[in-house]
This record gives structure tokens, C-alpha cells and sequence, in this order.
């Protein structure tokens, strides 16, 4: 009976086994030669529902592989790919078929479990129990109705060092346990004040090392002082006082010297250009211009209060060569009233540095040559002042009174001479009063000594009880020889200039018969020692060699002149201011008649100036004019000619080079003179 | 957050007496004279602000607003320092006189005193 669905090689293998039961000879191949003898016997009985199949079916070959797949394995199982956003087939499926599952209750012995349970049983790690020990412990579980765990393989050990166990009663045990009462736990404790700390911290620069010593020194060399000293205790106290007052507050006083510089910093800012033309300007067209020149304008100075007045003098410092002083006052004698003494540095043409108003105008001052701080004021009223820069007070130290000799004229020039045998300054003035006087400072009070009177010749007026008085002539101004000290000149209001001498107290030395109206300004030449120069109101300007009774030079300017200056750099040029604004600039070395430069500085034409200084190191002039407006001007290079050097020549320097110039100038104008005086 | 003082002086009138008390020479200046140079430094042309700083950093007189002043003084400064630092370190003898940052917009012009710091910021082109 051939099992259903059976196909021909199961046939065959059904064949071959009945063929094995039957014995028949095997080796034959064809078992069905062999199972057909039997089989002849019967007939092959298909079952009735085995399938019809054609002969080629039957010949059809199945191949059957034994794999070690799964057939139970599904094997399309689909996933949900969110990457793709779609059902994906997975590639793998798990074949692996599981048949049997069995628990096992096997430990090793050194895992954790196993430990656990020897530490419950009480045995030493490492060792396992011995047989007996089993035994013991199987009772003793199953009395305790403890659950049981096989130990693994049996080692009989005796155990050596056994924990000693207290054997509780086997068959009666209870525990009892009861509770004390537990204290409450309290924690108490207490801290001490921290010791107070301060976070220090500095950095040891070289500078500050230095500072320390320093301080260290200043405060030796104080201990040194009052080591000598005996000090007064009042004095001490009262400073400490004021030092303490002065560290409290947030004293604005001593941001005084900053704001000063940011001042002249925020002025250097917005007149940058004039700073700079100042500097470095030269003008270039002045190699086009055969001779003359040009003054550059430079910065303007102008104080709110000082509007009304109008320049009287101007004078510059010798120490701070930035710094000059311009007097305000009135040469109009209706409009007499205050005056100012201004001192004006060039790095701030905004606002001056020192400012003293006076109560009446100034005419004249004058700044000592070595003592910067030492300033003589002559006023219109007579006196005559002497101001202490470093001084807080706006009064000056010294002033002339009534008593003390002061002129009963407007003062019209003062100047600082070398001091005298017992080291006091002092300082001469001329005025309308006809009188030459020379003050001393003396402690605490200026002492006055009438040097010269300026008498007309001749003149002589009838005084009260028929007594003679000399006419005073007015002096107007002076100015003393550089190098031979006792030598002065003093122009006169009549137009008259007279050579005189301090040991001479009545007569002159010399008379000049200069202008014809009051002398402005007599000015010695820097240089050549016989040449000095005034100039009126006249509108000339004279150049004089003073062993000669009549002028070198005359020049002409067309306006009244206010104020003549020799330059500080060469012996031949000056430079003279004009009541109609302009400023006249001659080199004789150039040309012997005209200006080489003729310049209107002022704007508003009405405007008359006073007075004209020449820097002595800057090449820059400054022009006072009445409306109180001071203007510094550049000289262009055409004004500053040093003489050219021959080819080969070295170029000879010193003093001694401006006196030749003038000297060959004046043996020129000499010898017209003496022609011209022949011809006559 | 420092407190900044507000300058409220008001300077005196112009005087038409005999002797007006108007300023006094720098011997040791007081108090009017230096509200006034720091007044004509505000009202110079061009100049944007002034600040006066202590010792600490911290502003005591401003003409700018208030978080401005603090930045600029914090930074100011600081940079001030360590100019001076520098300055000395190359010779102890010396000190920093001023110190002009010049940038594109304006400049800055810081002077510093012992105690106290200075800074004017100017727009020079105006």
C-alpha cells in the first residue's frame, strides 16, 4: 500500500526495503528485476485517489535540498522603512527554530549568586561545604522550613577557623527583640568670629619701585629738616587739618592743571591749520617775488572783557618764548578808565593765561629778562607797579604811591635793568612829567630816584612869587644801550631825542633834532651798536648812527607811525605799524628806500595799530591794534634773508656778520651825506 | 551704579567795576577759575562731551549721558593705565602727559592727573 501523494522514488525506496525483508541478492541494481518475481505475484494495487500522471510526469525529476532553513520561518515579512516612508521587505528573517527549553539549576561557583548563598549559609567564601556539613544543614532547612539549594561538587574538607555560631535552641526558639528608647540626637556647635582678611594685590613695576624710593627719600630728607628745625606744633596741627580737609572732598581745584592742557589740546584741534602753517609754512611764491615778502596771518587773540580798549604795549617773555603780555588801556585822554594786563600763550589764542585788570590803563610794561614772573606796569595815572606771576593775589607787589615819587604824567615806557649792587631789581620810567626815575625793589617798598629831568633849553616860565621853573619837556620814550649800560636815549614830545648817561642828572650827552612831532618809539639796533631807529607821529621813520647829528635813513610811510621794532635775527630789518593798518617791513640790505613788504592786517580799515613786537625766536611778529585785538603774523622767508653765501666761502655766523651789513650801509649812506653836505 | 554729578554752577556776571574778581593767577587756582576753563571746554567748537573720572574710575562730572559716560570711563581708564605703565616702565623719571586717540568719527583726549582723569571728546573737522 503505497502511501498517498507518494511519488516514484518513494516507490523506490518502499521496493528496496520490501526487497531487504525478503533477502534476495541486493547487488543487483534493478530491484525491481528482484521485487518483480514477487511482485508477479501480485499485481501493483494503485490507490484510488493517487494522482494520474502521464509517463512524462512520471519521468519528471524533483530535486528535495536539505537546507537549514526554517520552512516555518516566514519569509516576507515587511517593515516600515521611515527613512524610505515606505513598506520594505526585510532582507534577513531569523531561521532559527527553537525545540526544547530547559531550565537549568546549575550556579558556577564563583558567580555572585553563588557567594550570596554561601554567605548564607554561613561558610567561608571560597571553601565548599563538605558532605557531612550537607547533611547537617539538609535537617536543619528542612526543620526551619528553608528552601533548599544543591550544592555543587563535594569536597570533605574539614573546615579550619569555622565562624563561631551561635547555636540558638533548635526546638523551643523565639526571638524577642524589644526598642530602648532612643535619645534624640542634638548637634550643637558654634563658630568664632573670622579673623578679618584683606585681599591684597599690586603689581611691582620698575616705576613703581621708583616711586616708593622716592617717597621714601622726600620723607628722610623732611626728617632731616625737622631734625634741624625746631618745629612749632601749631603749624603742624594747622596743616594737618588742611591735608585732612583736602583728602575728604572731591576737590575740583586739582583738575585745574588737566583742564588747562585739554584746553589747549581742544584749541590745537580747532586751529589745527594755523598750528600747522605755523610750523612748517613757508610760502613758496616768494622765490617768484624778487624782493618782497609777505605776512602770513596767523592766530587771532581777543578777550571778551579787554573790547574797549585798546593795546598800549606788548612785550614778549624771554623764558617761555610762547608766552607775551599785551597792557590795555586808552591813549585817548577822554576815554580814560580801567585797564588790563593780559599774558597769552601761542599754544591757546582763545583765552589768556593771566589776566590782572587794573584800575587804570596801562601804557607801557615791560617783562625782566631773567625773572620771567617779575612784570613793571606804567600807568596813565602816574604809577608805576611791579606784578608777581606766581602770585595768587590779581594786586601787584609793588605799587607807587603819591608819596612814594610816582610820575604826575602818564607813564609812557618802563624797563627792567640789570640789578644793582645790593641785588635789587630795578627798573626805570620815563614820563610826560619830564622826569627819568628809577625805582628799586627794597623788601617790601619800591624806592624811587630821580635818574634825570628832561628840561627845555631855555625855556624858562615865571612861577608863582617870581620864581624861574624850567619847562619839563615829556618824555615819551627810551630805551637803553645793550651793551654800554649807562648810555640811554629819551624821545621827546616835542620831537626832540636826547642822548643821555645815568651819571649825568641835569644835562644831555646829545641832542637829536628827530620829528617834528612827539617820538613814539626809540629803538637801539641788536646788533650794531651805534645804530638805533625812532618814529613819530609824523609819519616817519628815522635811522640814526649815533655820533651823527642827522638820520641815515628817512622813510616815509604815509600815516602817522605808532610803533617801530628792529628784528631779532638780522641787523638790517625792522618793521613798523601805521594808524591805517598796515604793517611796513624794510631790509636795508635789500633795498635801501621802499618796504619789501607793505601789508594791511587788519580788517575793518577804521582800525589804527599800536604796537608791533618781533618774537626773538619764532619768526612770527605780533600786532596790537586799538580795537584790544592782537595778530600774529609769519614773516615769509623773503623777510628772513640771511646774506648768500659765496661759492666756496663758508657762511661767517654771529652778531659780527649783521654789524658788517650795517656798517658797509652806513660808510655808503656816509659818504652821500658828505658829498651832499660838499655839494651844500 | 556711580552716581554722576551734574555740573550746575552758574559762572559770575561780567563785571564793569573797579577791580573785578574775575580769575585768578594759576598760583593754586580756585575754585571759579577751573568751572570756568572746564565750562570753555564744553562750549569750545566741536567738542562733543567732557568727563572728569577719580582716581577709581568712577565719573564724577559728566556732560554726556549716563551709560555713555560709564562706558567711556571704564575703558578710558583702563587704557590711560596702562599708557602710563608703559611709559614709566621704559624710564620711572617720566610720565604720561596726555594721551589723543583719533578715530574716523572724532578724537578722544584723555589728560591724566595723580588723582583725577580728563577726557574731552572733540570732532576736530567741524
Amino acid at each position: 500500500i503505497l502511501p498517498k501523494g507518494s511519488t516514484h522514488q518513494t516507490n523506490m525506496l518502499l521496493m528496496s526495503v520490501w526487497s531487504c525483508f525478503f533477502g534476495q541478492d541486493e547487488e543487483d541494481g534493478t530491484e525491481t528485476g528482484e521485487g518483480d518475481e514477487w511482485m508477479q505475484g501480485k499485481t501493483l494495487i494503485k490507490p484510488l485517489d493517487q494522482l494520474d500522471l502521464t509517463e512524462a510526469e512520471l519521468k519528471e525529476e524533483f530535486t528535495r535540498i536539505l537546507t537549514a532553513n526554517n520552512p516555518h520561518a516566514p519569509q516576507n515579512i515587511v517593515r516600515y522603512s521611515f527613512k524610505e516612508r515606505s513598506y520594505k521587505p526585510i532582507s534577513s528573517v531569523d531561521q532559527l527554530a527553537v525545540h526544547f527549553v530547559l531550565e537549568g539549576n546549575l550556579l558556577h561557583q564563583d558567580s555572585d549568586e553563588a557567594r550570596r548563598q554561601r554567605a548564607k549559609q554561613g561558610l567561608p567564601e571560597g571553601r565548599l561545604p563538605g558532605l557531612l556539613e550537607l547533611l547537617f544543614d539538609q535537617i536543619c532547612c528542612f526543620l526551619q522550613e528553608q528552601t533548599f539549594e544543591t550544592a555543587v561538587a563535594e569536597k570533605p574538607e574539614t573546615p579550619a577557623g569555622k565562624k563561631e555560631q551561635k547555636i540558638t535552641n533548635q526546638f523551643n526558639f523565639s526571638e524577642r527583640a524589644s526598642q530602648t528608647l532612643n535619645n534624640p540626637l542634638r548637634e550643637r556647635g558654634c563658630q568664632t568670629e573670622p579673623p578679618p582678611r584683606a585681599n591684597f594685590s599690586a603689581t611691582a613695576n620698575q616705576w613703581e619701585i621708583y616711586d616708593v624710593y622716592l617717597e621714601v627719600l622726600q620723607k628722610q630728607e623732611k626728617n632731616k629738616e625737622k631734625a634741624k628745625a625746631v618745629p612749632k606744633k601749631d603749624d603742624d596741627k594747622g596743616k594737618k587739618k588742611m591735608m585732612l580737609v583736602e583728602t575728604q572732598s572731591d576737590d575740583i581745584t586739582k583738575v585745574a592743571k588737566v583742564a588747562k592742557i585739554i584746553e589747549r589740546m581742544v584749541n590745537q584741534n580747532t586751529f589745527d591749520d594755523i598750528a600747522q602753517d605755523f610750523k612748517y609754512f613757508e610760502d613758496a611764491s616768494d622765490e617768484y617775488r624778487e624782493q618782497e615778502g609777505t605776512l602770513l596771518p596767523l592766530w587771532k587773540f581777543q578777550y571778551d572783557k579787554a573790547k574797549r580798549l585798546s593795546v598800549t604795549a606788548l612785550c614778549w617773555n624771554e623764558s617761555y618764548k610762547d608766552l607775551f603780555a599785551v597792557g590795555l588801556g586808552s591813549y585817548d585822554f577822554t576815554k580814560q578808565g580801567r585797564g588790563m594786563l593780559v599774558f597769552y600763550s601761542l599754544k591757546n589764542s582763545t583765552f589768556p593765561e593771566y589776566i590782572y585788570p587794573t584800575t587804570s590803563g596801562i601804557l607801557c610794561l615791560d617783562i625782566h629778562k631773567h625773572l620771567p614772573y617779575l612784570v613793571a606796569v606804567g600807568f596813565y595815572d602816574g604809577c608805576v607797579a611791579v606784578y608777581n606771576l606766581k602770585e595768587e593775589t590779581l594786586q601787584p607787589i609793588y605799587k607807587s604811591t603819591a608819596k612814594s615819587g610816582k610820575h604826575t604824567d602818564p607813564v609812557w615806557q618802563v624797563k627792567w635793568q640789570k640789578d644793582d649792587m645790593d641785588n635789587n631789581h630795578n627798573f626805570f620810567s620815563v614820563s610826560s612829567d619830564g622826569r627819568v626815575v628809577s625805582w628799586t625793589l627794597v623788601k617790601n617798598e619800591l624806592v624811587f630816584t630821580d635818574i634825570i629831568k628832561l628840561s627845555l633849553e631855555g625855556a624858562v616860565s615865571e612861577g608863582p612869587e617870581g620864581v624861574q621853573l624850567p619847562i619839563m619837556a615829556c618824555g615819551t620814550s627810551f630805551d637803553f644801550h645793550k651793551q654800554i649800560d649807562y648810555l640811554f636815549l629819551v624821545g621827546t614830545e616835542e620831537g626832540k631825542i636826547h642822548k643821555c648817561s645815568k651819571a649825568y642828572s641835569s644835562q644831555f650827552l646829545e641832542t637829536y633834532n628827530a620829528h617834528n612831532m612827539a617820538v613814539d618809539a626809540v629803538k637801539w639796533n641788536h646788533f650794531h651798536t651805534k645804530v638805533f631807529i625812532s618814529c613819530s607821529s609824523d609819519w616817519t621813520v628815522k635811522i640814526w648812527d649815533h655820533t651823527i647829528k642827522t638820520p641815515m635813513f628817512t622813510f616815509d610811510l604815509n600815516a602817522s607811525v605808532g610803533d617801530v621794532a628792529w628784528s631779532p635775527y638780522s641787523s638790517t630789518v625792522f618793521a613798523a605799524v601805521t594808524t591805517d593798518g598796515k604793517v611796513h617791513t624794510f631790509d636795508l640790505s635789500i633795498n635801501k628806500y621802499e618796504a619789501i613788504c607793505q601789508q594791511p592786517v587788519v580788517a575793518k580799515k577804521k582800525t589804527k595799530l599800536t604796537h608791533i613786537e618781533f618774537n626773538p625766536v619764532y619768526p612770527i611778529i605780533i600786532v596790537g591794534d586799538d580795537r584790544g585785538y592782537v595778530t600774529s603774523l609769519k614773516l615769509s622767508p623773503n623777510l628772513r634773508k640771511k646774506p648768500k653765501e659765496k661759492k666756496g666761502q663758508e657762511l661767517p655766523k654771529g652778531p659780527e656778520v649783521e654789524i658788517a651789513k650795517m656798517e658797509k650801509l652806513l660808510i655808503l649812506s656816509r659818504t652821500k651825506k658828505i658829498k651832499t653836505d660838499y655839494k651844500s | 551704579r556711580p552716581d554722576v554729578i551734574q555740573p550746575g554752577y552758574e559762572p559770575g556776571t561780567v563785571v564793569t567795576d573797579a577791580v573785578p574778581q574775575t580769575t585768578a593767577p594759576l598760583g593754586s587756582p580756585s575754585e571759579a577759575e577751573v568751572e570756568e576753563t572746564l565750562k570753555r571746554i564744553q562750549t569750545h567748537k566741536g567738542v562733543i562731551g567732557t568727563i572728569v573720572v577719580n582716581a577709581e574710575g568712577i565719573p564724577i562730572r559728566t556732560t554726556l549721558d549716563n551709560s555713555t559716560t560709564v562706558q567711556y570711563a571704564g575703558l578710558l581708564h583702563q587704557l590711560t593705565m596702562k599708557a602710563r605703565s608703559t611709559v614709566r616702565d621704559i624710564d620711572p623719571q617720566n610720565d604720561l602727559t596726555f594721551l589723543r586717540i583719533r578715530s574716523k568719527k572724532h578724537e578722544i583726549m584723555v589728560a591724566p592727573d595723580k588723582e583725577y582723569l580728563l577726557i574731552v571728546i572733540q570732532n576736530p573737522s567741524e
